[in-house]
């Protein structure tokens, strides 16, 4: 037994809130950010502190293809959500393809420049105070395209077995959000580290 | 049909296999179970966290002790600080708002069932993980247990040259992994609040448990991930070589203190804003008169929310700040004593010409303003920095962070139990014992908490296995350890009363306490589904419109 | 409220209790830490701003607190109450607004007073008269260095007085080589603490001869509690005198060159520096002067022949967890060796 509380003229018609996925991400990527904003004060902090070589400048070059890539990942994955919501599921499928490529760009980037740092340069985690505060910086970024990379590769596996369909679209746009934001932060990471920092 | 609760059978008679009815628990994605799972997991480790405060003020009774060695106290310490901190009130409050935040909207679930699962089982693990430490800290060389560092872990102390063994890494990790879960319950506490009241609840309609609870969410969110990061980084430095806070590196012990305290001051704030809620919801009920002055008291939740994360460094006033350093974070927390000095002001208002009835939640409620007040005085004195640089790290912030978490806000948690206990339960507790749990608590609280505050002032410092004879702190530390007694009684009755009530109480009926929000509208306890008409409202007590219908609040809000 | 009268009185029977036993037990000397009782100008001004504080605060209690008990006795619910709902009062601007603006007012005052005190002790400039030392922490002991004076001690301060009209403070530096410490000697000046990689500073004025205690007052690993603080103010004679025999070198007396070969060539070089021989061990506190200390392991046991001998034979007997090793000497070397360390003066 329950009871409805009594009320004026009827409110039901005009009752709308927001969409439950988007608030959750929004609370997520907040929480992300405060995390990604820690290590980035960390970096900033420990800027020239480092007692023995390499140092930012003798190592760093601007990873200006990975950052193109990456940025422009943004753009196709709207433009992909775009299309399911208007019903265009193969231009949906290119544009995701597009995406997931790109972003494995991206992190092929990251990894032939840790790469050339371990190897050549002689820098890892614990060689300085920023081999440490670069490696977990980029590292955690880097670990959350991952983390996006596998959601993308999921759902471009579900495409290829034809299972998505324009009423997904709205959970795309909000995965998307999560997409964004890591690209969001990819920007605030290239500007401290390789061209502040250096 | 009713659902299930903890003791009652089922109503076709002959209760289902034990094994069945387990596994219900286990697998639920009920909000409902899930904040009752959350509050008993609290009380087991409440007691737990309590042994541990007991043997410490046994080991202390008397100067030049020997209860136990200086490793072990420094174990009890820590743990007791960890386990209260992130396994009992952040759980017990998180479990309470599960549980009430959907009724209370008028809502069917939260709105991510599963997350919500999913968290609770993290800081479950989390909880399990932290205290698996005591057979695993060991290591390789035998040379750890359970974490000694204190519950914020400053930084040299925890890297690998001063903290050998594993015990520190059970530390992070158990912390990483509720953290985990208490990110999520944030974000299920913000989408529901935001997203899922029901028809006429906008926001200025939705009850300050409600409202309360969703800024709690937003503090979680920005508070807890620092402590993440900070992990994440501790870890670093532990397993992967960093530098993060390693001083010979040039690594900086004071980076591990700001990013523990950014964390660390809006925790409180964190444990102490639900606390509110349930004085917001218990006083008005028994005063029968509605919260005075409902906008300023969000507004001021509000305004604590934001300020709270600029006061961080008070905890910080003796590592040597420039003088800048320490006035801005001096004024910043008095700043934050006015909005939380404003809502004491309203609930006395709130009682203020109407009707008192002394029941155990009113009391414990009572016992709570007097003890709020009496903390944030102490904490004003605490913020004027050269105060603290005599006050702070000595047993008075000892006593004052006490008076705020057990005297506040264990309080108004007690209060919040026996008056949800009905709606939970079905079934009404023992006033008598109530009042008997609460005096025998009160003094004793009073006892411990009261006269810990001259030791510090006459030099104790805190986290000391022992101290000398001679500086006149015997008597203190003597009462102080026979307060913990009193205590422990107090709590005995408590849990002996909730359970007996469980298996005796009297009916309670769907509204025991002649209250105005939404939970009392449905059975106690309540159906599965919660509401079996979605209801719809149209000011912040529906159900005194409903009692009221010739004066209903919506023509005076 | 019945019942709060009855906890008070349970408190006051349970605390006239309590002081019978102790005082009882008490044997060693008082010394109060009380930092009501300041003996030099930091001290002072907290106290005295702590004066302000305490008495705004103290009002706010009464006036909140009467209020509090006011309503819960006033507006309690009387047996034959007709059952009827109070008055509906949903807020008031007005009473809001003062709640509001006063407290806003009371900061005000409170954050002025407090600021010209964070100034006054902690920018205050070092006078030429100024004795410099520098404060090592370390687990779990003191390292004090003067380096103007050419002096090295552990754990037990000396100071000279300052005389207000001409003063001689003491500046000191404050560097860690391990973990967080906290100097804090509650007479003297709030704590201030310790910490590895960075530069801190505080200073005393003290205005009275004498002893004030003090401890460690940041947790620093299993021995915190014992890392104790002895600072002893002297007459600006005593101190000249202190410091010319704290400067000279460990004599060599004769009768204990047995000990001192033993000291030489056993693990103690290592760790301990004693002036004049080939001991130059930083880990471990300086030698050369022991007997002028009246305490060892920082303030954990007397110095006297006895507790030495035990401190050398095994430290963990008093210190549990401290890191000095045991020593493992047999019995006549042991008694050698303390004999030799007794000359150290």
């Amino acid at each position: 037994m329950s009871s409805t509380a009594l009320t004026g003229p009827s409110i039901e018609a005009q009752w709308v809130l927001p969409s439950r996925g988007r608030v959750g991400m929004i609370s997520l990527i907040a929480a992300e950010s405060a995390i990604f904003t820690i290590f980035v004060v960390a970096y900033i902090f420990y800027i020239g502190r480092s007692a023995s070589r390499p140092m930012p400048k003798d190592v760093l070059e601007l990873p200006i293809i990975a950052t193109i890539c990456l940025l422009s990942s943004s753009l196709t994955i709207h433009l992909a959500v775009r299309a399911l919501r208007k019903v265009e599921v193969s231009a949906f499928g290119f544009w995701w393809l597009l995406t997931m490529t790109l972003g494995t760009i991206f992190l092929v980037g990251t990894g032939r420049e840790w790469r050339r740092f371990i190897f050549e340069d002689g820098l890892t985690i614990t060689t300085n105070l920023f081999g440490t505060t670069y490696y977990s910086l980029v590292g955690l970024h880097a670990f959350h395209v991952t983390v996006g990379l596998v959601a993308i590769a999921l759902v471009m596996i579900f495409t290829l077995l034809g299972k998505v369909k324009p009423e997904h679209s709205e959970r795309l746009e909000v995965f998307s959000m999560y997409w964004h934001f890591v690209d969001a932060v990819w920007v605030v990471v290239f500007t401290v580290v390789y061209v502040i920092g250096r | 049909m009713a659902s299930e609760t903890i003791a009652l059978g089922t109503v076709d008679g002959g209760a289902r296999p034990i094994g069945e009815r387990l596994h219900d628990w286990v697998v639920t994605v009920d909000h409902k179970r899930l904040g009752i799972l959350y509050i008993v997991y609290s009380l087991v480790f409440l007691v737990i966290g309590g042994i541990e405060a007991t043997i410490m003020r046994i080991q202390l009774i008397v100067p030049h002790n020997h209860f136990v060695s200086p490793q072990v106290f420094n174990r009890m310490f820590t743990m007791h600080g960890t386990t209260m901190i992130f396994f009992v009130a952040m759980p017990i409050l998180f479990g309470f708002g599960t549980y009430l935040v959907p009724l209370m909207i008028g809502a069917r679930d939260m709105a991510f069932p599963r997350l919500n699962a999913f968290s609770f089982w993290m800081t479950a693990f989390g909880g399990l993980l932290l205290y698996f430490s005591f057979i695993g800290g060991g290591g390789l060389y035998g040379a750890g247990s359970a974490p000694d560092v204190g519950w914020f872990a400053y930084a040299p102390l925890t890297s690998r040259a001063f903290s050998v063994g594993h015990s520190t890494d059970f530390w992070t990790l158990a912390l990483l992994v509720s953290g985990v879960g208490s990110i999520g319950t944030a974000v299920n506490f913000i989408t529901t609040i935001l997203c899922m009241r029901c028809p006429g609840m906008t926001l200025g309609k939705m009850p300050l448990l409600a409202w309360l609870n969703l800024i709690t969410g937003g503090m979680v969110i920005l508070a807890v991930s620092p402590l993440t990061a900070a992990q994440i980084m501790l870890s670093i430095d532990r397993y992967l070589g960093g530098h993060f806070f390693d001083t010979q590196a040039g690594g900086s012990a004071v980076l591990w203190m700001h990013f523990f305290w950014i964390f660390g001051h809006p925790e409180v704030y964190i444990l102490i804003v639900p606390s509110f809620a349930f004085a917001s919801e218990i006083i008005p009920v028994f005063s029968r008169k509605p919260i005075f002055g409902y906008p300023v008291m969000v507004a001021a939740t509000v305004c604590i929310g934001f300020i709270s994360f600029s006061v961080w460094a008070h905890h910080m006033f003796t590592v040597g700040m420039s003088s800048y350093g320490n006035t801005f974070f001096t004024i910043t927390t008095m700043i934050i004593a006015v909005p939380t000095g404003i809502k004491i002001f309203n609930w006395i208002g709130t009682m203020w010409g109407g009707k008192i009835m002394f029941k155990a939640p009113m009391l414990f409620c009572i016992g709570f303003l007097f003890q709020f007040l009496i903390a944030g005085l102490t904490g004003i004195m605490l913020g004027a920095s050269p105060f603290d640089w005599q006050l702070g790290n000595s047993y008075f912030v000892v006593a004052h962070f006490h008076y705020v978490i057990v005297g506040g806000i264990l309080f108004t948690i007690f209060g919040a139990f026996y008056y949800w206990f009905p709606k939970m339960s079905g079934r009404m507790y023992s006033e008598t014992l109530a009042k008997w749990h609460f005096w025998l608590f009160l003094i004793g609280f009073h006892l411990t908490f009261d006269f810990m505050h001259i030791p510090g002032v006459l030099g104790m410092p805190r986290r000391i296995y022992t101290y000398e004879p001679g500086r006149g702190w015997e008597i203190w530390n003597l009462l102080v350890t026979i307060g913990v007694f009193f205590q422990a009684a107090g709590v005995l009755v408590f849990v002996f009363n909730l359970l007996r009530s469980l298996r005796k109480g009297d009916p309670a009926g769907n509204d025991p306490w002649d209250a105005w929000t939404l939970e009392w509208s449905t059975t106690s306890p309540p159906p599965e589904y919660n509401f079996a008409v979605t209801p719809a409202v149209n000011s912040r007590r529906p159900l005194w419109d409903l009692k009221h219908p010739e004066d209903p609040d919506w023509k005076y809000e | 409220m019945v019942g709060s009268g009855a906890s008070v009185a349970v408190l006051l029977a349970v605390f006239c209790l309590a002081a019978k036993l102790s005082s009882a037990a008490e044997a060693s000397p008082s010394q109060s830490l009380s930092i009501f009782k300041p003996e030099s100008t930091p001290a002072d001004s907290i106290f005295r701003l702590s004066l302000l504080v305490l008495a705004i605060t103290g009002c706010i209690f009464l006036v909140v607190f009467s209020l509090l008990a006011y309503s819960v006795v006033k507006y309690r619910r009387r047996a034959g109450d007709n059952g009827r709902e109070p008055p509906q009062v949903y807020g008031s601007n007005q009473v809001e607004l003062a709640w509001t603006v006063i407290p806003v007012l009371i900061v005000l005052v409170l954050f002025l007073a407090t600021a010209r005190v964070i100034r006054s002790v902690q920018d205050s400039p070092e006078p030429p008269g100024a004795i410099r030392v520098i404060a090592i922490g370390h687990q779990f002991w003191w390292e004090f260095r003067y380096p103007d004076l050419g002096v090295v001690t552990a754990n037990e301060l000396h100071v000279p007085l300052s005389d207000p009209s001409h003063p001689t403070p003491t500046f000191i530096t404050l560097l860690s080589s391990d973990t967080d410490h906290s100097f804090w000697v509650p007479r003297l000046a709030g704590k201030t603490d310790l910490i590895p990689n960075r530069v801190n500073h505080t200073w005393i004025d003290p205005h009275e001869t004498g002893l004030y205690l003090g401890q460690c007052a940041q947790y620093c690993g299993t021995q915190h509690a014992k890392m104790l603080l002895s600072v002893y103010v002297d007459s600006r004679e005593r101190f000249d005198e202190w410091v010319e025999q704290e400067k000279k070198p460990a004599l060599g007396d004769p009768a204990a060159e047995e000990g001192r070969q033993i000291f030489e060539t056993t693990a103690c070089v290592n760790c301990h520096t004693i002036s004049g021989t080939v001991a130059d061990g930083r880990f471990g506190p300086d030698l050369t002067h022991l007997m002028s200390r009246e305490t060892i392991a920082s303030g954990a046991a007397p110095n006297t022949r006895e507790y030495l001998q035990s401190w050398i034979q095994d430290p963990d007997a008093i210190k549990p967890g401290c890191l000095m090793p045991a020593m493992k000497l047999n019995d006549h070397d042991l008694d050698a060796l303390t004999t030799y360390l007794l000359t150290l003066r």
